[in-house]
C-alpha cells in the first residue's frame, strides 16, 4: 500500500459552489470581510506610516462624523454620489455598460451654468431654476442618447463610446469657459460662483439635495421593480433573444433607458452646480461618474442597497482626507486604504458563492 | 489477481451544494467490454464520467485503474491512465485538418512531424475501419466526421478506456450503425468502452452490460443479453410505466399555416433555408425530422417573425376565414394581428424564459403589456403560475423560485404551460422533450396531443425518430435547409426517414 500512497496527489483543497446561503449568513460573511479589511488596513498603516492604527481610525471617524456641519456635508456627498449611481443603474441592469456618467453629469453642469449665465436677470428667479433644471436634464439625456443610438443601430461598443464622450464633455467645458469668457481673471480657468439661480435654502444648504435624491431613489426602486418599462429592462439585460422572442423592441428600450440614465446624470450635474459649487470646471463631477459604477455593482443594482454602498465609499473618502490632513500623509495613502476595503468587499462575494473544502487529514494516515 | 478490471469505481460520491449528484456509486468495467450507462437526465451519468476523465474531483470514494488506486485531478491525469472521453460538444479547430486537430496539444517531447502523425492516424483508421480522410478540414466535415476525429484523437493519445457521452444524439440511423460497428471492433481489440445514453434500443444492440443510475445512485448492473426494455425502464424510472402515445385520428382539419418557398441566409451569408414549403393543418401534429442544425431552428423562428427571409411567404388562415402574410412582421405585429401563435423554442432558458426571474415574472413575459397602466400587474400571472405548477405537477418550492433553479423537466413544463395558456391556434415546439425524464416527456406528448384534439395546428421538431413516428400525423424531413420529403407518420419507417435526413430526396430514396 505504501507505494500507492506515494502516488496519490490529492489536492490540498478544492473549490465547491454553494447552493443559496441564507441572507443573514451572507451579511455575516460581508461583515467579517470588512473587519478583516480594517485589520489589514491597520497593519498597512503601521508598516508604512509607523502611526498608531487606533488613532488613525479615530481620525477617520472624526473626518466623517466630527461636527454637525461635517455630518451634513457627508450626507450631501452621499446623496450626490447616490444620484449618479441611480442614474447608471437602469443601463447596467440592461447590460449596457454606461461608463459615460462622468460626461453626462458634466453636460448637466455646463447646461445649468450656461443657462443661468445667459438668462440670469431676464427672468424671475424660480423660472430661472426651472429652465436651468430642464436644460440640465436635456443636456445629460442627449449625452446618453448619442452612444445609445450608435449602439442600437450600428452595434458600436458602448463602453468605449461612453468613455470617449467623457473627454468630449470635459473639452466642451474648457472651451466654453474660454470662449464665453467666464474666467474671473483671464487665463486662470477659474470661474467665480453664481450668485443667482441657486437652489433655495431649506434649513441649510444641503437638505434640498438630500431630499431630491431620496425621491429619486424611491422613484428608481419603483421604476425598476414595478413598472412595465423596468420589466422590459430586466428582460433585455438577461437575454436579448428572449426580448426579441417576446416582441420587445430592443432598440427602443436601449434608447429610452439611456435617455433616462442620462437625464438623471444631468440632474446630478444641476444639483452640483446649483446646489453645491455654483461654478463649473472640467473637474466638477470629481470622478463620481466612475465611483458610481462601483456603488451600483456592489449593491447588485438594488437602489436601496446603494444607499449603504455609497455611504461606505463616501465615509472612506471623508475619513481618508482627515488622516491625510492630521498625520501629514501623502494623498495616495488614503487611496490605498480605500482600495484595500473595496478589495475585501468584492472578495467576500466569492466566499458567498463558493466554499473551500480542505483535504481530509484522516486519509493521509492510511 | 488476473481478473482485474480496467477501471473500477468504489463508493464514489459527489455533491453540488445540497444536490447529491452521485451517491456511493460502484462500477467496474472489464477489458474488451462495452458498458452502457443508462439513466434519465439528472441521474448523474455525466457527472460520474467527468470524475473519471478528470473534469470533476470526487468528494468521496476511490478510483482504480488496472487494479491500482489512482487520483485523477485533471484531463491530463486521465490521459496518463489511458482514459479518454468524447464529449457531446466537440472541441475542434475549424480551419485545421483532421490530423492537425488530432496532434494538437500533444507534448511528448518528440519533434513535431505532421507526416509521421498522418501515418499513425491512417494506421488507426484502417485498424478500426473509420471512414475519414486525415487531410480534410474540419469546416468541410459533417457532424459524424467531426465525432470520428474526436474518437481518433483519444485513440491517438493511447486511450484504452473510452468514454462516449451520448454519441448518437447528433447522428442519423445509418451513421449510428457505422459508429457501433467501429466500437465493436475496438472492443474486440481489448479496449474498454463506456457509453452514456438514454436510448433503450441502442443499449440493447450494442452493450455487453448495462449499469443503471437513478437519482445519483447506482441501481443495478445487468447483462444485456438477459434483460429487456421493460426491465431496464423499470430500473431507470423506479416504477412500471407504459410507453404508449395515444395517437387519435385528426378530424376537421383545415390548412392553418401555409409556408411557400421561403429562403433565408444567416449572418455569415450561408443559406439556412432553401425554398421550404409545407402546410400545417389544424387538428394535426406535423413532425419535422432532421439532423440537428439542418434549419429547424431557423424555420420555426421565421414563422415566429424572428428570422428574416429573402423570399417566399408564410400565410396564416384564421379559423374565422381571414388570411394574413406573416412574412416581414415582427413578433409584436403578428400578435397585434390577432394571430395566436405559441412557440416553445429549443433554447428554453436563453429564449423562452428568463432564468433569473421567478415563475410569476416568466408568466408575465407573454401578458405584461396588457392594459394601459404603466405598472405591472402581477396578480393574474401569479394565478396562472399557481395553476401551471398545480396542473403540470411542477416540482418547485414556490412560484417565487427563479426558474434557473428548477430541473430541466420542470423548466420545460413552465414554458409549455405558459405557451398553451395563451390558447394558441398554432403551437410550435422545438425539441420539447430534450433533457427530460421519461415521465415528463410523456406529460409533454400528452399536452401536445390534447392541443391537437382541441383543433390546434401543432408543429413538433424532434430528434428521436421512434417518437416522431409514434406521435405525428405527418412528418416532413429537412436536410441542409431543404425539405427532402414528406411521409405519413402511421406508415413510414425509420430507415425511410433516415435516408431522407442525409439529404436524399424521397424519389432517390425509393
Amino acid at each position: 500500500m505504501s507505494n500507492i500512497a506515494t502516488k496519490k496527489h490529492e489536492p490540498l483543497f478544492h473549490i465547491v459552489k454553494r447552493n443559496a446561503i441564507p441572507w443573514w449568513k451572507a451579511w455575516i460573511v460581508r461583515a467579517i470581510s470588512i473587519l478583516l479589511a480594517v485589520v489589514v488596513c491597520s497593519f498597512v498603516t503601521i508598516l508604512l506610516t509607523k502611526q498608531n492604527p487606533v488613532l488613525v481610525w479615530g481620525a477617520m471617524f472624526k473626518g466623517a462624523f466630527g461636527t454637525e456641519r461635517i455630518v451634513w456635508r457627508l450626507f450631501r456627498d452621499i446623496s450626490l454620489l447616490l444620484c449618479v449611481s441611480l442614474a447608471v443603474t437602469p443601463a447596467f441592469k440592461m447590460r449596457f455598460w454606461n461608463c459615460g456618467a462622468e460626461g453626462q453629469v458634466l453636460m448637466g453642469c455646463l447646461a445649468t451654468f450656461a443657462t443661468v449665465r445667459f438668462l440670469g436677470g431676464t427672468v424671475s428667479e424660480p423660472l430661472l431654476l426651472v429652465i436651468s433644471l430642464a436644460a440640465a436634464l436635456i443636456a445629460g439625456a442627449v449625452w446618453g442618447l448619442i452612444p445609445a443610438v450608435f449602439y442600437a443601430f450600428f452595434k458600436t461598443n458602448e463602453t468605449l463610446f461612453t468613455l470617449m464622450m467623457n473627454y468630449v464633455a470635459k473639452g466642451l467645458i474648457t472651451l466654453s469657459i474660454i470662449y464665453f469668457q467666464w474666467e474671473n481673471t483671464f487665463g486662470s480657468q477659474i470661474v467665480s460662483p453664481l450668485r443667482i439661480g441657486r437652489l433655495p435654502k431649506v434649513y441649510n444648504d444641503h437638505l434640498v439635495i438630500i431630499l431630491t435624491v431620496a425621491l429619486i431613489t424611491l422613484f428608481m426602486y419603483i421604476y425598476l421593480n414595478y413598472t412595465k418599462q423596468g420589466y422590459e429592462i430586466s428582460v433585455v439585460g438577461e437575454s436579448e433573444n428572449t426580448a426579441n422572442y417576446i416582441g420587445i423592441n430592443v432598440k427602443n428600450v436601449v434608447i429610452r433607458t439611456m435617455l433616462i440614465s442620462g437625464a438623471i446624470c444631468g440632474l446630478a450635474g444641476f444639483l452640483l452646480v446649483s446646489g453645491k459649487d455654483g461654478t463649473v470646471s472640467p473637474d466638477t463631477a470629481d470622478g463620481r461618474g466612475f465611483t458610481a459604477i462601483m456603488v451600483s455593482w456592489l449593491a447588485k443594482f438594488n437602489p436601496i442597497y446603494m444607499i449603504i454602498t455609497s455611504f461606505l465609499l463616501v465615509f472612506f473618502q471623508f475619513g481618508s482626507k482627515e488622516i491625510t490632513r492630521s498625520f501629514r500623509l501623502n494623498d495616495d495613502f488614503s487611496e490605498i486604504l480605500t482600495g484595500i476595503v473595496i478589495f475585501f468587499i468584492i472578495g467576500s462575494e466569492f466566499f458567498i458563492n463558493y466554499q473551500i473544502k480542505m483535504r481530509k487529514l484522516t486519509k493521509e494516515g492510511k | 489477481m488476473d481478473n482485474t478490471y480496467a477501471i473500477e469505481l468504489k463508493n464514489i460520491s459527489k455533491r453540488f451544494g445540497t444536490v447529491l449528484a452521485n451517491n456511493n456509486v460502484n462500477l467496474s468495467v472489464k477489458r474488451g467490454e462495452i458498458m452502457a450507462i443508462l439513466g434519465e437526465n439528472g441521474s448523474g451519468k455525466t457527472t460520474l464520467m467527468n470524475m473519471i476523465s478528470g473534469i470533476y474531483y470526487p468528494d468521496e470514494g476511490q478510483i482504480f485503474v488496472n487494479g491500482e488506486e489512482v487520483t485523477i485531478t485533471s484531463p491530463k491525469d486521465a490521459f496518463n491512465y489511458s482514459i479518454g472521453m468524447i464529449h457531446q460538444h466537440f472541441k475542434l479547430v475549424d480551419v485545421f485538418s483532421a490530423t492537425e486537430n488530432i496532434v494538437l496539444g500533444i507534448n511528448d517531447g518528440k519533434r513535431y512531424k505532421l507526416s509521421e502523425a498522418r501515418r499513425q492516424v491512417l494506421e488507426i483508421t484502417e485498424k478500426y475501419g473509420f471512414d475519414i480522410s486525415p487531410d480534410k478540414k474540419i469546416y468541410e466535415m459533417s457532424v459524424s466526421e467531426k465525432q470520428t476525429v474526436e474518437i481518433i484523437k483519444v485513440l491517438y493519445r493511447g486511450a484504452d478506456i473510452l468514454i462516449l457521452d451520448e454519441p448518437t444524439a447528433v447522428l442519423t440511423p445509418q451513421e449510428i450503425d457505422k459508429l457501433f460497428a467501429v466500437l465493436r471492433r475496438m472492443r474486440d481489440d481489448g479496449k474498454s468502452i463506456i457509453i452514456i445514453t438514454h436510448k433503450m434500443n441502442e443499449v440493447l444492440s450494442l452493450s455487453d452490460r448495462v449499469a443503471v443510475l437513478r437519482k445519483g445512485e447506482h441501481i443495478a448492473t445487468v447483462e444485456t443479453a438477459s434483460t429487456s426494455v421493460s426491465e431496464l425502464t423499470e430500473l431507470m424510472v423506479g416504477k412500471k410505466i407504459s410507453l404508449n402515445i395515444n395517437r387519435t385520428d385528426p378530424h376537421d382539419t383545415s390548412d392553418r399555416l401555409v409556408v411557400s418557398n421561403i429562403s433565408s441566409v444567416n449572418s455569415e451569408g450561408v443559406t439556412v433555408l432553401d425554398k421550404v414549403s409545407f402546410t400545417a393543418r389544424s387538428g394535426e401534429i406535423l413532425g419535422i425530422a432532421g439532423i440537428a442544425g439542418s434549419g429547424q431552428k431557423e424555420l420555426l423562428e421565421a414563422i415566429a417573425g424572428l428570422q428574416p427571409l429573402t423570399e417566399g411567404e408564410i400565410k396564416y388562415n384564421s379559423p374565422e376565414g381571414e388570411s394574413f402574410n406573416l412574412r416581414k412582421r415582427t413578433p409584436e405585429q403578428i400578435r397585434e394581428l390577432g394571430v395566436r401563435l405559441s412557440f416553445v423554442p429549443e433554447d428554453r432558458l436563453g429564449m423562452g424564459l428568463v432564468g433569473s426571474m421567478d415563475i410569476i415574472d416568466n408568466m408575465m413575459l407573454r401578458s405584461y403589456k396588457k392594459g394601459h397602466s404603466i405598472f405591472l400587474n402581477r396578480k393574474s400571472p401569479k394565478k396562472l403560475a399557481e395553476e401551471i405548477v398545480d396542473e403540470l405537477e411542477v416540482a418547485t418550492p414556490d412560484v417565487k423560485t427563479p426558474v434557473r433553479k428548477l430541473s430541466g423537466g420542470n423548466v420545460q413544463k413552465v414554458l409549455v404551460g405558459r405557451e398553451i395558456a395563451a390558447k394558441p391556434k398554432v403551437l410550435m415546439a422545438a425539441y420539447p422533450v430534450r433533457g427530460l425524464d421519461i415521465n415528463s416527456s410523456y406529460t409533454i406528448y400528452n399536452l401536445l396531443n390534447e392541443q391537437k384534439d382541441n383543433g390546434v395546428a401543432v408543429i413538433f421538431v424532434g430528434e428521436d425518430l421512434d417518437v416522431l413516428l409514434d406521435l405525428c400525423d405527418r412528418i416532413i424531413v429537412i436536410a441542409s435547409g431543404k425539405i427532402t420529403g414528406e411521409v405519413d407518420g402511421r406508415h413510414a419507417t425509420k430507415e425511410e426517414v433516415g435516408v431522407m435526413m442525409t439529404g436524399n430526396t424521397q424519389k432517390e430514396a425509393n
